[in-house]
Parts: C-alpha cells; structure tokens; sequence
C-alpha cells in the first residue's frame, strides 16, 4: 500500500516571511484567545462575587488589586484594544479595501501603536485618578 | 464537471469553504464584532465613570436597566463572538474530525455554561434587593 502522503493544510505558516500584516494577525488571534479564555473566566468570576454579596466581593476585589491582578488586568484592556483595533481592520479589509501593500503595512503598525498608548491613557487615569 | 450532473456550478461551490458549511458563521463572527465595539466601549466606559468600584456603587449600577441590560448583551455577545473566534482557531489547526467535534463540542459547553452562570449572576444582582 502507498504511504499517505502530508498534504499542506492552511494555515500554511511556515510560507510567510515576518511583516507587520502578518504579526497583527497572530497577535488578533493571541489577544481574541486571551480576551475570551481569561478575560470572560474574570468577567463571569467578577459577576458571581458581585452577586454573592460583599464578602465575596472584598476577596476579588483584593486581589485584583495586587500587583498579578493589576498585571493580568493591564493585560487584558491591551488585548482588548488591539483586538479592536486590528478587528476594525479586518473589517476593512473584509469588505474589499486597504489591501495596497503601503496602506495596509501602516495600518497594521498603527493598530499595534494604537492599542499601547489607549492601554496606557487608560491606565495612566485609572491609577492617577486612584489617589 | 460530470454529465448527469445538472446542478449549477454555483449551488456545487456555494458553502463549501474549508470549513465545509456556509458563510453563516463568518457573517455572525462579524455582526457580533459591532455588538462588541459597542458594548466593550461602554463597559470600559461605565467602569471608569462609576465613583467607586466598591459593592455598593457597583450593584446599585446594575440593578439600574441601563446598567443591568448592556450588561446581558454583552456577556451573551462576548461568550459567542469569543465561541465564534475559538472555533477558526480550532479548525485552522485540529484537522482530524474527531478531535475537531471533541474540542468544539467541548467549547461550545464551556460558552454556553459560563453565559448562563454570568447571567445567573447578574440576574441575582440586578433583581436583588438593595443593601
């Protein structure tokens, strides 16, 4: 009997050389896969102490506020806005434009720079404001 | 094309993408992205803007319709845009039929049952008497 021969299967990742496009990609990935295994475990964690009264509630908030929850909390707003910087993208590219290879390498770049600096802003006020 | 075949080429290609079933799926991925641009903002948004983060301030917000009812679209828009991505990540990369049910079949619980335990939740919140 022939041997089966490996046939490629999409997506074919060892082909593509590095590149801006190809970087937000994965990182659209990495951050939906972050936002919807950890991000939603939290959010649904956050919603039951909230519901179990205000013992509960005082341990979440505790932790959330040391240095690993701030760290993951961070973390998650970053995957956020770049989820939904590089999500807005796709939707552009979706229905048929920026595929220009200037336009759409700048684009790429922009969602990444983007999604620091609204992490960031957002921090910036969360933590200043804290005082 | 093969004689005694008279469908159209059209009805032969139409759903059949890697995926082996329709457009359906991709279409909801996006329309669930909107949502989420939406709401994800508005979450961010209302968490800043409340004075607190406290038990109090945050319950009596979602015991209020414009605090309770975003919150239920977003937590059942987030655990199915986030089953959405999950699964092209699955099926980009478990090839073999049987993993790819397991797995999916496997996620498509686990979203199910942390939106009904997140709205479980919000409900007991939102219903409940104030403190």
């Amino acid at each position: 009997m022939a041997e089966q021969r490996e046939r490629p299967l999409s997506p074919h990742l060892s082909v593509w050389r590095w590149g801006p496009a190809m970087a937000v990609s994965i990182l659209h990935r990495v951050s939906g896969g972050a936002l919807t295994v950890a991000g939603l475990a939290i959010l649904t964690w956050w919603l039951l102490a909230l519901s179990r009264g205000s013992d509960a509630y005082a341990d979440f908030s505790k932790l959330a506020s040391q240095w690993f929850g701030l760290v993951v909390l961070i973390g998650l707003t970053w995957a956020f806005f770049q989820h939904l910087l590089s999500g807005i993208r796709h939707l552009v590219t979706d229905a048929g434009d920026n595929f220009e290879i200037t336009g759409n390498k700048n684009s790429a770049l922009l969602t990444v720079l983007g999604a620091i600096v609204l992490t960031a802003a957002l921090w910036f006020y969360i933590l200043g404001g804290a005082k | 094309m093969s004689l005694g075949n008279s469908s159209t080429e059209l009805k032969k290609v139409r759903g059949l993408g890697s995926a082996g079933e329709g457009g359906e799926h991709w279409i909801g991925e996006r329309v669930s992205s909107i949502a989420l641009l939406l709401l994800g903002v508005w979450l961010i948004a209302s968490l800043i803007m409340l004075p607190s983060l406290d038990h109090a301030t945050v319950s009596e917000w979602l015991r209020s319709p414009l605090g309770a009812v975003p919150m239920a679209l977003f937590v059942v828009t987030a655990f199915w845009h986030g089953l959405d991505g999950l699964k092209v990540v699955v099926d980009d990369y478990v090839h073999e039929p049987g993993n790819n049910f397991a797995l999916n079949t496997f996620l498509l619980f686990l979203a199910v049952g942390g939106a009904a335990l997140s709205l479980f939740a919000l409900g007991k919140i939102a219903f409940g008497a104030a403190a």
